[in-house]
């Protein structure tokens, strides 16, 4: 069996016409394999949805039960003939690789990974493959994340120079929100963390999963209320700093936890004034030495940078293609 | 290295001018000398080391790394000092880094043969943030979002001194500047400052409808705006220069100009040039400036000349207390003392009303004139921008309708736009490229285009692509700019100065664009200006 007969790019997402299923499909389909909860992989109104448990409870916890007719949380088994598995993808909770296997063939889609620490996810899991599908978010030489508590140190150096601004983070709410707030515990920020609203179901789920998140607190406006937030951590959407919901802080210092803070004039686009780098996705280095580490025949390059990492195979003298797929956020995070 | 580099960071993200004030402030404070001098030296344009060109550095960072995979992260990252702080191979040695005058003293020692091995050995040991700030100094090009102004007026305020008097004192002073930290900290104030400083300028502020309708004609006086360069020419006891509106001392480039100072005093004007007779248009100009030195030949086909604005001191005098009517009088008396081939007095225009001062705007009576300044009569020579005692009135740009044939990413934070225009208008039945423009939409306009760029691309040429410009389909964009000239290096034969994009014309079908004729005729009137 080639490659292609197994999986291969349809303007849906990744197709396996053996067994009849998409992985992470952008538009509604009989059945689904979804790598995790982010909203441009996993999707509401597919017929059956096959996910680890965490990432269908999160996929409840957004759409509402009804997400999908039926569902499946099995960690490996067969849909016509494919033998399917589930491994840690190391990205955000319940996150995962999908391998499917036919005819001696094994193909592994990764969706989005990290190899960074992260208290709030099960860490990658190589898994030996014929093709590796891998993302390029990051997939650029230019993209070297650092030590991501030296980044926490950064937050916690501006706490302590700006005492009398409010330090409001913005952060994706799904991983990222979590990983922030596990972060700081472990640089030992003991001080109750303030989150927005829309952040709340998604922080108590992973404490349900038992995560431990110490004391979290909404971040709520009644009046003379403001005062209190005086160097203290908020956490937020991004589009949370637009709306007038930001206004009832004092001095806001907007800063931004994400893997784009690395380049200054996306910082600055963003208005960020701090810029934490902490991403959920590879840099280059994550990115490169995986593939290394994996060593499949064939290297499959999706959503970001592929020309890059397109590039390095070609320097390795690696077998590898783009694929092109559609509907993925170019720039998540 | 470390703090500078941390504070060259913090200014680039720190929007607000109040916080980059106390970021400089807080730098000068935990920094010890010399260190915190050169710091300053580098905000403020005083440390231009070009130890190595941007041409060098970029080989450099090829021979570490592929230069496939370098260009695209260029590309991507839209800055050469990022990109190779980024891209160099390793996370540095570990150690302490050296100290900011370490690195300053040998960046300025190294000669040509040995400023690579000393740059690359440099980014081998630096972590990437202070690999940015090595990369900015070696190449003399800091740009982080800080003017000189403004870092003086850091330093003024950390040491309780009026940011004027830093200025004042400033060319009399080379960095790390010890005998002006000495003040700042509570020592003597810096006598002797040295010969003929600079001092800071006045500038306007633009004549908008409600100020025509406050303002009494009878007030003010009114002059031609020359498009030249905006000057101050000081002379003081046999020192002499010439200084830019912001300080730079651009003496070296204008010897003929600077020979012609023979007086005591310092004056306000504006730096033209004269080709064959005539003042010379301002890309005569051009061929002037960022020189540092002036060949014979242009000198003599080009002699710049000054056109005397202001009087700021007569002598040992500092007549900048007075009014302006006083100035203007002593301003005549002096120039006429002066090489008449060299200075000569702004005209006054004499108006009785706003209106009959607006005709003479609109058609003013050589093509170097961008428009008319207006001060009031009374008003003292203050430093920067006080809204009130002076005016800009400039002449309306001039339009036209182009039709959109090309367009290019953008760097940066546009990198994923198509945000850099070529336009043209009809030669015939085809079009013709007669500039390029990169700004004067919204962010909404922006994204609208790039919509319309993708969707209608024709051809891609790497980060370019033609779009269909058909007579009745494709977009038509109003394009604003301030003159026209004939140019051989362009096809169409002409070249725009100061293109940017008025409206987009979504209305407008391509066919009724302009032709190429018209603006060949707008050379005419609009003349020799660019």
């Amino acid at each position: 069996m080639r490659p292609d007969d197994l999986l291969h790019p349809t303007p849906e997402g990744l197709y396996c016409p053996v067994g009849d299923f998409h992985i992470d499909p952008s538009r509604p389909v009989r059945r689904a394999l979804i790598t995790h909860g982010h909203a441009d992989h996993a999707r509401a109104g597919h017929g059956a949805v096959w996910a680890t448990p965490e990432t269908l409870e999160i996929m409840a916890i957004r759409y509402g039960e009804g997400f999908a007719a039926e569902r499946r949380s099995d960690a490996k088994g067969e849909i016509g003939g494919v033998r399917v598995s589930f491994h840690p993808a190391g990205h955000v909770l319940g996150s995962a690789q999908i391998a499917v296997e036919a005819g001696g063939l094994r193909i592994v889609a990764a969706g989005d990974y990290k190899r960074a620490f992260d208290p709030t996810c099960a860490a990658f899991e190589p898994v030996p493959c014929d093709v590796f599908i891998t993302e390029a978010t990051f997939g650029l030489p230019v993209f070297r994340h650092p030590d991501p508590m030296a980044e926490i140190g950064r937050l916690l150096a501006s706490l302590r120079d700006f005492p009398e601004r409010a330090h409001l983070v913005g952060v994706y709410a799904l991983g990222k929100a979590q990983r922030l707030i596990a972060l700081l515990r472990a640089a030992g920020w003991e001080r109750p963390v303030y989150i927005h609203g829309a952040l709340r179901k998604l922080c108590d789920y992973y404490v349900c999963r038992g995560i431990d998140l110490g004391p979290l607190e909404d971040a709520t406006a009644e009046k003379g209320a403001a005062a209190r937030y005086a160097g203290e951590v908020v956490l937020a959407p991004p589009s949370a700093f637009g709306a007038t919901w930001a206004r009832r802080f004092p001095d806001p210092l907007f800063a931004f936890a994400s893997g784009w803070m690395q380049v200054r004039a996306r910082a600055r686009q963003r208005g960020a004034e701090l810029g934490l780098v902490i991403s959920d996705h590879c840099d280059w280095a994550g990115l490169t030495e995986t593939i290394r580490e994996i060593d499949p025949g064939e290297v499959w390059i999706t959503h970001g940078r592929e020309e890059a990492l397109m590039r390095w195979c070609e320097i390795e003298g690696r077998a590898a293609r783009p694929l092109h797929l559609v509907g993925y956020e170019d720039e998540p995070e | 290295m470390r703090a500078f580099a941390a504070l060259m960071d913090r200014l680039a993200f720190t929007p607000g001018r109040k916080e980059k004030l106390r970021a400089i402030r807080l730098h000068l404070d935990r920094t010890p000398d010399p260190c915190r001098g050169w710091a300053l030296a580098a905000l403020t344009g005083g440390l231009e080391l070009r130890t190595v060109t941007p041409a060098l550095l970029r080989r450099l960072a090829a021979e570490r790394t592929d230069e496939a995979l370098f260009a695209l992260s260029y590309d991507y990252v839209g800055d050469l000092a990022e990109t190779v702080s980024l891209i160099w191979p390793g996370e540095g040695d570990g150690a302490e880094p050296p100290r900011l005058s370490d690195v300053v003293e040998k960046l300025r020692r190294a000669g040509r043969a040995e400023a690579p091995a000393l740059v690359s050995g440099l980014l081998d040991r630096l972590a990437p943030p202070e690999r940015y700030a090595l990369v900015k100094l070696a190449t003399g090009g800091l740009r982080v979002g800080v003017s000189a102004r403004l870092a003086k007026q850091a330093a003024a305020e950390w040491g309780g001194v009026e940011a004027a008097e830093i200025e004042e004192l400033w060319h009399g002073l080379a960095p790390p500047y010890p005998e002006l930290f000495a003040w700042l900290t509570g020592g003597e104030k810096p006598a002797a400052a040295g010969r003929a400083p600079f001092r800071p300028v006045m500038l306007a502020t633009p004549f908008e409808a409600r100020d025509r309708e406050a303002a009494e004609p009878a007030d003010f006086a009114a002059e031609w705006k020359w498009d030249g360069v905006r000057v101050q020419a000081v002379s003081d006891r046999g020192e002499r220069r010439l200084y830019t509106r912001t300080g730079e001392d651009i003496s070296p480039a204008f010897p003929d100009l600077v020979a012609a100072m023979a007086f005591e005093g310092a004056l306000d004007g504006e730096l033209l040039v004269r080709a064959e007779g005539d003042v010379g248009a301002f890309n005569d100009l051009q061929q002037r400036l960022n020189r540092k030195t002036a060949p014979k030949a242009l000198m003599a086909r080009l002699p710049a000349v000054l056109r005397a604005y202001d009087i700021l001191r007569a002598g040992a005098e500092d007549l900048r207390p007075c009014g302006y009517a006083e100035r203007r009088e002593r301003l005549g008396a002096f120039v006429a003392a002066l090489d008449p081939e060299r200075f000569d007095l702004s005209p006054e225009i004499p108006f009785e009303s706003w209106e009959a001062l607006d005709t003479l705007r609109s058609a003013p009576p050589h093509p170097a004139i961008e428009g008319v300044m207006l001060k009031r009569l009374e008003s003292p020579y203050l430093a920067g921008r006080p809204k009130g005692p002076w005016f800009k009135w400039k002449r309306e740009p001039h339009l036209i309708d182009a039709v959109l044939m090309y367009a290019q990413r953008g760097h940066g934070k546009r990198s994923s736009f198509y945000s850099d225009y070529t336009f043209g208008v009809w030669d015939g039945e085809t079009l013709a490229p007669v500039g390029k423009a990169y700004f004067g939409f919204t962010d909404e306009e922006l994204k609208k285009i790039d919509r319309f760029v993708r969707a209608n691309t024709v051809e891609r040429f790497g980060p370019v692509r033609s779009v269909r410009a058909e007579p009745d389909f494709g977009l038509v964009l109003e394009v604003a700019f301030e003159g026209l000239a004939a140019s051989s290096r362009h096809r169409s034969g002409v070249a725009m100065r100061f293109p940017r994009i008025a409206r987009l014309r979504w209305d407008k079908p391509p066919r009724e664009a302009d032709r190429l004729e018209t603006l060949k005729a707008m050379i005419e009137t609009a003349g020799p200006r660019t």
